[in-house]
């Protein structure tokens, strides 16, 4: 397995990638505090970058497979995803530790946050940066996509298919406006049956 | 606790808002911001508990804050009955999903190597892709337009991703740029 330039990873005697993982739950709690409090406009792209670029918990591969099991699964997406990689390391209390390090301080900033809008809401430069922040956490989101979209050379449904079933996922959700359970149903459906078919 | 509570919600409005919630949470596939749409159906359109533009400025402040996007739930908590509301939303919405999260991790991590595990993760890796770059365009679009400001944002969005590409900058330090470009009127 090759492993993409700047990520975290050692190689054993056998050519084995090892790779470094949290120490503790309070490691977890501080390493998922430390990027939710980076993550304005959502934690998604410094997610990735904090734990695939920096931390080299995960290799950009699993943070894709993780990722797409907490965007099938019901309920926040980077949450889900903190919740299997605590789980992973250190079970339920993991989990735990990794969600309440990511919620806590930001859900107190926002509430705050909250009570001060409702004071400076008519002031043309608040609601001003509120706008220029939302265009930036929109292209963070298309940077993220950009940087992940490499996973699909190696996808074993072989670099065109994937393409296709990713861009079909696009044009589903964004122009005909279906619902994601229809997409996930047909076109998800679709993917891991022929993916069934080429695994051996 | 009483005093916090919002004059117009009554107990009984509370435990409808907390299990509308728990609902919710269990249709959030794709993510919480799915659901938004039928949040708004049942805090603004039904019971009028907030209005159309409290429901809009509390996305885009749990935006703009740091943290998951998620915490506008809690927002729209907040604005509908204070503190006593965000607990009912916050937790109605991460209960459910995060119980079942854990149990079919576990599930799939003990199944992991088995031929339908690993086929259903590499058939929907390329629809977590789509998702994203849908994800990215959804919320781009709105900033988006012909105007001054329109093709200021435009700008913006491009430099934040070649930014991101390119450099080991922090997205914080982008955000804090959109804020001040945004501030100034350029955006």
């Amino acid at each position: 397995m090759t492993m993409p330039a700047g990520e975290v990873c050692e190689r054993d005697a056998d050519g084995t990638v090892t790779r470094p993982g949290p120490t503790s739950t309070g490691d977890l709690f501080f390493t998922f505090n430390r990027l939710a409090l980076q993550g304005f406009g959502g934690v998604l792209a410094v997610a990735q970058r904090e734990l695939v670029e920096r931390k080299g918990w995960l290799s950009r591969e699993e943070f894709v497979e993780m990722l797409a099991l907490s965007q099938v699964l019901p309920g926040p997406n980077v949450v889900n995803l903190g919740l299997m990689l605590g789980d992973r390391f250190f079970g339920v209390k993991g989990a735990l530790a990794a969600v309440a390090g990511m919620l806590a301080v930001p859900l107190v900033i926002v509430l705050v946050l909250t009570a001060a809008y409702a004071e400076f809401s008519r002031v043309a430069a608040v609601s001003g940066a509120l706008r220029g922040m939302g265009a930036v956490a929109a292209g963070l989101i298309i940077a993220t996509a950009i940087r992940l979209m490499t996973t699909l050379g190696s996808n074993r449904l072989g670099p065109p298919l994937a393409t296709a079933f990713a861009f079909f996922t696009f044009v589903t959700i964004v122009w005909l406006r279906w619902p994601l359970l229809w997409v996930v149903a047909g076109l998800g459906t679709t993917a891991v049956a022929i993916a069934y078919a080429r695994t051996p | 606790m009483s005093a916090l509570v919002h004059p117009a919600l009554s107990g009984a409005d509370l435990l409808g808002l907390f299990g509308h919630f728990l609902v919710l949470s269990l249709l959030a596939i794709g993510g919480a911001i799915t659901t938004a749409p039928d949040m708004h159906r049942y805090v603004v359109a039904e019971h009028h508990w907030i209005s159309d533009a409290q429901f809009s400025a509390s996305i885009a402040i749990a935006q703009a804050a740091p943290g998951p996007n998620v915490l506008f739930v809690a927002v729209i908590g907040w604005n509908v009955a204070g503190p006593v509301g965000a607990l009912a939303t916050m937790a109605g919405t991460m209960l459910p999903s995060t119980a079942l999260t854990l149990i079919a991790t576990r599930w799939g991590q003990r199944r992991r190597d088995t031929r339908f595990v690993r086929a259903f993760k590499t058939g929907l890796t390329p629809l977590t892709i789509g998702l994203l770059v849908a994800t990215g365009w959804l919320l781009a679009r709105p900033y988006v337009d012909l105007s001054a400001r329109g093709v200021g944002a435009i700008v913006l969005i491009g430099v934040s991703i070649a930014l991101m590409l390119r450099t080991r900058v922090s997205p914080m330090w982008l955000v804090g740029l959109g804020a001040v470009v945004g501030a100034l009127g350029w955006a």
